[in-house]
């Protein structure tokens, strides 16, 4: 930068001109290589926040003559402290607020320093312009909370801190200031310290830093205070020079591209627009897109300069793929093996921002990165008490209120808990009728399947309906391999029961390959699915109060335990048809054996898959020594035995 | 690949907004004002579009006051990329002659501008308007939203903004309400002029210091660009070598003593000046918070 101050301003300088635009361009390129830090700050109307922000622009010199002007105008005219120039009037900018005397929204500032660029959110400390402090601190690589050293942390800053864990924001500076108020007093700075690293442990805030300042008289704001011998830490800027930016986080993680737009302007082009909000995206790499699953190539990274062979999170790019698949706005493409999670009911925390409380039961306009979905409450477990930070029950969340909400979508997403990634896990919700933002939340997951139970409730229950039927509902669950006898037996069981006048139900495996699963093959992965969707209908007709009876190979111990989780304690019976190879074979009833040793029936198990047997069935049936319809009254005086009809 | 730099992200940041509002509006335009934030946001566009042309109009709302050198620029511009080019003159300022000289600044500026726009946006029924406007111009920019929202009648309301988190914009509106937007937000005057030269975006040469004829109004370098300008009794046009920091109406705009003649040497200037652009401009001093007044009545 040497040569930059050399050059003077006005007309009377006697410098080689090839040398000034030399040196000139060499200033610029230096200048365009700075970082960009965004943080924001949290504190109350009278903690000095906004006269620590007016502070840093006008030491850092980012204010003009006219702007010093007219803030020492406003000053005489408005300013509170007679005499002195009062920084806080740079950033009230609104004359409503100005007479009022208190900022009320979200002010953005800009300076920069030799190192860095920087962004500042001026956000407000009062209780009721939560709103305004999560809007400031969701793009916020940093936050500054300020408290003033006459009163340490007070219940505010710990709101304030809360809110920052909550938005994610991984490095905090708490800023003591006013300690000119209190004599530079080493003691007073490290109880303040002491209370609140121990608060921010407590809190999972990770990187924490206290600084003892003065905005007023700039100790420790850029420079060092000579009175504060005793500190050993970073200035505020030293700390804001160097910390690290989110973005590098980011980076590394999978990649994650929201689609914006899709950009047809030929039918030799179709290109795919977005901004990449994690990882790195490469020519020639193998992508899936969500939430459909489809898979291609990445063939060119498109820009008005070149191609690029790569991008990297934060890069605003345009993709095309090798295949023809159907994308549209809303879809995220990920790597093929590094996918999102995807999900139709999700965990959310909730901030609310309108004037008209949050009810359980009403539905929004969700937009989650490009993706706009309609969102249902579906229930709201819980409010977070900002002032204990504890959970408390609730029936509403009014403006500002904080909760924890269960939410059904119209369709799946595909998304990232908002705590790995801001972009693919924060949303807002958005009014129906009035069209305005009325709430902003953080995805932590999709529903836990205790919670949907416990949601989906309703009056006409399992019990009740169980209770008409005269039995108790449970799944008879077949195993064993090709031609073992299971639906033979299961179709004598649902016989017997019928005659009981028992109400039941048979899913047989090859029925519902004919429709449930026709989509499905034999492939390993298709026998998991096939068994899932299995299991999960027999959980439904089980909630019907039916005893039903599944006579599937069901191979794999795995998938059996899958089944058996879905269900309560004692409702899964599982039933192992015990009938050696050589017996099942000899049998063939379908002749299936006899095209799978041609080599006519790929994946068959017994032949070429493998059959894990039962480690502890609930029924054993050995087929040699036992016929089907002893098998099969067998089964029916276990279920007398245990109280189940 | 190394952190991305400040220009990179907030390069980023524009484009992204610019496909938000294509991807949700319906009928979308970009104000051209022909000035170096309309050039970046111009060409910002055309990044954000490449290959396709960027799909929507151009609009400027003429006063038929700009300096010659501007409508030109204007016309290339239109030329080179390929977008549609809207201008609109306020019919009623044509037929009234409306002029700084005879009329005032304030109102010069309210019926060629601010109702012009209005007229403009009306007429083609555009539910989405780019403008080029920074947060670092002006106090009261300083808290506008990125996506700020009109009533039909094209008022502000800045005690009812939606809230903006993330990368998210909601640009959901009722019939007949229309949305202004900022791409250029988070940009700072030293930004605009270093990407301008990094990218080779051409600008008005009117940037640049050349010996051109002023004369000296309440302590402002006026240009005489056409002989519409009333000189006063006995005043002559002195011979100055002076630049622009932004350009408007030619008449309202005034210049600066300056000897950078390229682009490398404004942004030297312009790293170590000690005024801000605004200065410039005569219609921000016309009274307290002048520019939060205009902009509650619809100017951008």
């Amino acid at each position: 930068m040497a040569g930059l101050s050399s050059l003077s301003r006005s007309g009377s300088d006697e410098r080689e001109p090839a040398v000034g635009v030399a040196a000139a361009d060499a200033g610029i390129r230096l200048r365009v290589a700075k970082s960009l830090l965004r943080f924001n700050t949290c504190g109350s109307v009278d903690d000095g926040k906004s006269t620590l922000i007016g502070r840093l622009l006008y030491d850092s010199k980012a204010l003009f003559e006219d702007q010093l002007a007219a803030l020492a105008a406003d000053s005489k005219k408005v300013g509170t402290r007679p005499g002195e120039v009062d920084y806080a009037l740079l950033l009230d900018g609104l004359t409503a607020e100005r007479e009022q005397g208190i900022t009320i929204d979200v002010a953005y500032r800009f300076f920069s320093t030799e190192k860095r660029n920087f962004i500042v959110a001026d956000t407000p400390g009062h209780e009721q312009y939560t709103r305004n402090m999560v809007t400031g601190a969701s793009t916020a690589d940093l936050s500054v909370i300020l408290v003033d050293a006459r009163k340490g942390v007070l219940p505010q800053t710990k709101r304030h801190s809360f809110l920052v864990r909550l938005l994610g924001i991984r490095h905090v500076v708490l800023v003591v200031n006013k300690m000119d108020l209190v004599g530079y007093g080493q003691d007073v700075f490290a109880r303040i310290e002491a209370d609140y690293q121990a608060f921010a442990k407590e809190l999972g805030l990770q990187d924490v830093i206290c600084i003892p300042i003065s905005a007023v008289r700039g100790d420790n704001v850029l420079e060092r205070s000579p009175v504060t011998t005793w500190y050993q830490g970073p200035t505020l800027m030293e700390l804001l020079e160097r910390v690290a930016v989110d973005e590098a986080r980011v980076r590394e993680q999978p990649l994650r591209l929201p689609i914006q737009w899709v950009n047809r302007p030929n039918s030799d082009f179709r290109g795919f627009a977005g901004t990449l909000v994690a990882g790195r995206v490469r020519r020639g790499d193998s992508v899936r897109v969500q939430p459909g699953g489809r898979t291609s190539q990445v063939t060119r990274i498109a820009t008005s300069a070149g191609d690029l062979e790569e991008a990297v999170a934060g890069q605003s790019i345009t993709l095309t793929l090798a295949d023809e698949i159907d994308i549209s706005r809303g879809d995220l493409i990920v790597l093929v093996d590094q996918a999102a999670e995807v999900a139709g009911e999700l965990e959310a925390m909730v901030v609310w921002m309108a004037e008209t409380p949050l009810l359980p039961g009403h539905s929004f306009f969700m937009k989650v990165g490009t993706k706009t979905v309609t969102a249902r409450v579906a229930a709201l477990e819980y409010r977070v008490d900002i002032n204990t930070l504890k959970k408390a029950e609730a029936s509403q969340l009014a403006l500002n209120e904080i909760g924890l909400c269960q939410l059904e979508l119209d369709r799946p997403i595909a998304f990232d808990p908002y705590q790995v990634n801001r972009d693919t896990g924060g949303f807002i919700f958005i009014d129906r009728i009035s069209n305005d933002t009325v709430g902003a939340g953080m995805l932590q997951g999709a529903s836990s399947r205790s919670r949907n139970l416990h949601w989906q409730a309703v009056d006409v229950d399992k019990a009740a309906r169980a209770a008409l039927k005269g039995q108790k509902p449970c799944v008879l669950w077949f195993t064993g391999l090709s031609g073992a006898g299971k639906s033979s037996i299961a179709n004598l069981v649902d016989k017997k029961l019928y005659r009981l006048k028992r109400h039941t139900y048979l899913l047989d495996g090859d029925n519902v390959r004919c429709g449930l699963n026709r989509d499905l093959g034999f492939s390993d992965a298709d026998r998991v699915e096939n068994l899932r969707r299995v299991a999960e209908v027999a959980k439904l007709m089980l909630d019907a109060g039916l005893i039903v009876s599944t006579a599937f190979i069901s191979p794999f111990r795995a998938e059996r335990a899958m089944a058996r989780g879905l269900l309560a304690e004692g409702e899964f019976v599982e039933i192992f048809v015990d009938t050696p190879i050589a017996v099942a074979e000899q049998r063939d009833p379908k002749g299936l054996y006899r095209k799978a040793r041609s080599g006519g029936l790929k994946n068959f198990t017994g032949i070429d898959s493998a059959y894990e047997p039962p480690e502890q069935p609930e029924i054993r049936i050995d087929t040699t020594a036992t016929s089907a319809n002893a098998a099969a009254d067998i089964i029916v005086a276990h279920l007398q035995a245990r109280g189940i009809i | 690949m190394s952190t991305l730099s400040h220009l990179q992200r907030l390069e980023s940041e524009s484009i992204h907004i610019l496909r938000e509002v294509v991807a949700e509006a319906e009928n979308p335009v970009m104000l051209y004002s022909i000035g170096k934030d309309s050039s970046v946001m111009l060409h910002l566009a055309r990044k954000a579009f490449y290959p396709a042309i960027p799909p929507f109009p151009l609009l400027h709302v003429d006063t038929t006051w700009k300096f010659r050198e501007m409508y030109l620029m204007r016309e290339r511009m239109a030329r080179e990329s390929g977008m549609e080019l809207i201008v609109h003159k306020n019919p009623e300022a044509v037929a009234r002659n409306i002029n700084p000289f005879t009329h005032g600044s304030a109102v010069h500026t309210d019926v060629w501008k601010t109702q012009g726009l209005k007229q403009a946006l009306d007429q083609h029924g555009f539910d989405a308007a780019f403008g080029g406007a920074r947060r670092d111009e002006e106090k009261s920019r300083a808290k506008e939203r990125v996506f700020s929202f009109r009533t039909a009648q094209h008022r502000w309301d800045p005690k009812n903004q939606r809230p903006e988190l993330w990368r998210l914009y909601n640009a959901r509106k009722q019939r007949g309400e229309s949305i202004r937007v900022f791409p250029l937000s988070n940009w700072t005057e030293l930004d605009i002029w270093q990407y301008l030269y990094l990218e080779g975006v051409p600008i008005v040469p009117l940037y640049y210091s050349k010996v051109r004829p002023v004369v000296e109004r309440n302590g402002a370098l006026i240009m005489v660009d056409d002989d519409r300008m009333p000189l006063h009794p006995g005043e002559q046009p002195m011979m100055k070598k002076v630049r622009f920091r932004t350009l408007g109406c030619y008449p309202l705009t005034g210049a600066v003593e300056s000897e950078a003649e390229t682009l490398a040497e404004v942004i030297q200037e312009i790293a170590l000046a000690h005024t801000s652009e605004r200065e410039g401009r005569v219609i921000d001093h016309d009274q307290p918070s002048s520019m939060e007044a205009k902009k509650q009545e619809g100017y951008f």
